[in-house]
């Protein structure tokens, strides 16, 4: 993984004692509340319902065990004894003070950590498919080209006031999308032109949220040597062009769509042509260099182990078996595979971990996985390189951790947002429903009968737990002040993009959980075989079906 | 009010001009409309010349008027408008403007640092802020990742 250098550590440094100096003249009074209010953000810094909440940042959701340990330690030591994992590979801690942040952010500047970036309207952390470098149908690894953008974003000084917040995501897998590229204010693929040369597909304007929008291609192939400066004049378009005068229109999805994808391209490449060939200009020698961090790990040679992962999938011992087969897939190395560790348990709030269960995955990281874990955007851990033979005795302790949960890419599987329990600006809890369905789904047999579906549950409009996305959405709405919920069907964040639709009237809390089992249900009815997934099923089929068995005929 | 031009409180010889007013001797800044219409008159005086422009300024559309001015101005009437930074970068890189570009508004200390990489050399600090304290904003990082207006290399060709 990258390994700071001292440029990068001095920077680290130098901004946990800026934020330490900005604290004091806040409490000091001679920074006022609201001009305090942007700086701690960028320091990713919120003010929540009861407390403030800090958000680390995690470039592309990838951890050392050194650092876990921090942050269980930070945990321990500032919070109330866990963290929760976000949607943006982040980690997230609900209780700390604001005296304390200081000291976690040397804490964190001492293994090469921050929380730069992590809020505001800024360019936020760059996210990429958690299975970078080691899954098979990858172009190559992403992961340089994100450490590339996270580099240029940080402290950025052109981009630090947008019209509002600025997410980009890599990925490099012409066939599946595991990063939601379409989803984001730029989405940057890893492609190959007709002449067998790699570049990057660049996509703009796509976003969730209140007005839900598909990213569009601004250019269809960009050299890799001018990543920088095409950011660069899409985000300088963009801080010209974007609203400000209304929060809610303010995201470059507004813009693009105001503009026209052609209007917007157009701009861009002007702006793009006078800066492009300067300064800014990628050499080879620097791709090579941060490439270098990414460098395969010294993994040993072993036979091919894709039967023999088959064959485990079907061990008599159940709870194992059913773990191979939903939490662990392929690696494009033989005799390795990459393990899903499910944050999902019926009695803990989806992707909570506790500082006791952060230092035990370090430790199983560093024996079974090169000491180097990943957080996924679906709020659960990887250890991407595991031995396929060490695979049953990984799992013994992950059960013993409680993370040995086979719910991988299931109903049980979900997002969520922190919804009322945490926001002020939630209509409805996300947490319990949650917690409630997967306790719902706990028979792991109907669990895997279902298949494939992802589930996103967010507490309002705003969408954090991508709710337009999931195969099956939850919103929380408030009707005449009691916290309800609508469902929706068919969303998809991967390569077949598509946005959910709603079913009908919305559901209160007793309701909701039955309400998706009785979706599921018809599911199992109307699917042509097991193979047909449930969103594959849903785009043969159509509403219709579904709404008839939540709402009857009328 | 302090003004600090290139990393130093300084004496603030320039007058802002409202319209309607007459022009006094010395230097001004005049607004941009002022400086559209009144633009010969205004060039022929004896002092230096200089335009405030307000956020919403496209430097795209400014730029050949503003050139060659001794000051160009700009707002930031709240400080979390960002518009102003990219102003500075494409007078500067662009129009290879040359005179002094000044930070006027809602100008903090906290966005010194940034300013400054965009192009800034000179701040109307805002009323009632400690400008001793402010001029530590400077030397607040000794290293940047991206080039800027003042060094427009990247680190990766100064690493
Ligand atoms: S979706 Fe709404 S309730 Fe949930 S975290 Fe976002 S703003 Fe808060």
């Amino acid at each position: 993984m990258y390994q700071y250098d001292q440029y990068d550590q001095r920077i680290v440094e130098e901004r946990s004692r800026q934020f330490r100096g900005q604290v004091q003249r806040r409490l000091s009074g001679e920074i006022l509340e609201d001009e305090f209010k942007p700086l701690r953000l960028q320091n990713g810094l919120y003010m929540q319902l009861h407390a403030y909440m800090l958000r680390v940042a995690v470039p592309y959701g990838l951890l050392s065990s050194t650092q876990m340990r921090k942050l269980a330690h930070i945990a321990r030591t500032y919070d109330k004894g866990y963290g929760h994992l976000t949607t943006r590979q982040n980690m997230q801690f609900n209780w700390p003070t604001l005296e304390g942040v200081a000291n976690i952010l040397d804490e964190l500047a001492s293994v090469q950590m921050h929380a730069v970036q992590t809020s505001g309207n800024c360019i936020r952390n760059t996210t990429s498919d958690q299975f970078a470098g080691v899954t098979r149908d990858e172009l190559e690894d992403p992961r340089p080209y994100a450490e590339i953008i996270r580099q240029w974003s940080t402290f950025h000084p052109e981009f630090a006031f947008l019209p509002r917040k600025f997410k980009i995501a890599v990925n490099a897998t012409p066939d599946d999308d595991r990063a939601a590229v379409y989803f984001h204010d730029i989405g940057v693929k890893l492609v190959e032109n007709g002449a067998g040369e790699r570049g990057f597909e660049v996509l703009a304007g796509g976003g969730l949220g209140r007005t839900p929008h598909i990213g569009q291609t601004v250019r269809k192939f960009l050299p890799k040597e001018h990543l920088l400066s095409y950011l660069e004049s899409i985000l300088r378009v963009y801080n010209q062009f974007g609203r400000r005068d209304n929060k809610f229109k303010a995201r470059i999805k507004i813009l693009v769509n105001a503009l026209g994808i052609e209007e917007f391209s157009r701009r861009v490449e002007e702006e793009w042509e006078q800066i492009k060939d300067g300064d800014m200009l990628l050499p080879e020698e620097e791709i090579e260099r941060v490439k270098k961090h990414f460098a395969p790990h010294a993994y040993e040679t072993l036979p091919d182990s894709d039967s023999e992962l088959a064959a485990l999938a079907l061990d008599k011992d159940r709870a194992f078996g059913n773990w191979v087969k939903n939490n662990v897939r392929p690696h494009k190395v033989p005799g390795y595979a990459s393990v899903t560790i499910s944050v999902k348990d019926k009695e803990i709030p989806p992707g909570d971990l506790s500082d006791y269960q952060m230092d035990q995955v370090a430790d199983l990281a560093d024996r079974y996985s090169f000491g180097e874990m990943r957080i996924t955007h679906t709020q659960n851990l990887v250890l991407a390189d595991v031995k396929v033979s060490q695979l049953r005795e990984l799992h013994e302790k992950l059960v013993a951790v409680n993370l040995g949960n086979a719910n991988a890419n299931h109903i049980a599987d979900m997002i969520t947002c922190p919804g009322l329990d945490f926001c002020n600006l939630a209509n409805a809890r996300s947490i319990p429903i949650g917690m409630r369905i997967i306790d719902r789904f706990d028979d792991i047999d109907y669990m895997n009968d279902i298949g494939d579906v992802n589930l996103k549950i967010s507490g309002c409009i705003n969408a954090c737990g991508h709710h337009h996305v999931g195969n099956i959405g939850i919103l929380g709405i408030d009707k005449q002040g009691v916290e309800h919920y609508q469902l929706m069907l068919g969303g998809s964040a991967g390569n077949d993009a598509s946005l959910g639709q709603i079913v009908g009237p919305a559901f209160t809390q007793d309701e909701i959980v039955g309400a998706v089992d009785t979706v599921l249900q018809r599911y199992l009815k109307e699917r042509e075989s097991a193979d047909e997934t449930f969103i594959h099923c849903y785009r043969r089929v159509g509403m219709a079906p579904f709404k008839e068995a939540l709402y009857g005929d009328n | 009010m302090a003004t600090i031009r290139d990393g130093k409180i300084v004496e603030d010889t320039w007058q802002h001009v409202a319209d309607g007013e007459a022009a006094p001797e010395g230097d001004v800044i005049v607004t941009l409309a002022r400086l559209r219409q009144e633009g010969e008159a205004l060039r022929a005086r004896a002092g230096k010349l200089g335009v405030r422009v307000g956020s919403d300024a496209i430097a795209d559309e400014i730029g050949d008027e503003v050139k060659d001015l001794a000051l160009v101005a700009i707002e930031f009437p709240k400080y979390v408008d960002g518009r102003g930074y990219t102003i500075a970068r494409k007078l500067r890189d662009r129009f290879k403007f040359e005179g002094e570009l000044r930070a006027v508004g809602n100008v903090l200390r906290d966005q010194l640092f940034y300013m400054h990489r965009c192009g800034f050399d000179a701040y109307e600090l805002q009323e009632g802020k400690d400008a001793e304290g402010a001029l530590e904003a400077f030397q607040e990082f000794s290293v940047t990742y991206q080039g800027g207006s003042d060094d427009p290399r990247p680190l990766y060709r100064r690493r």
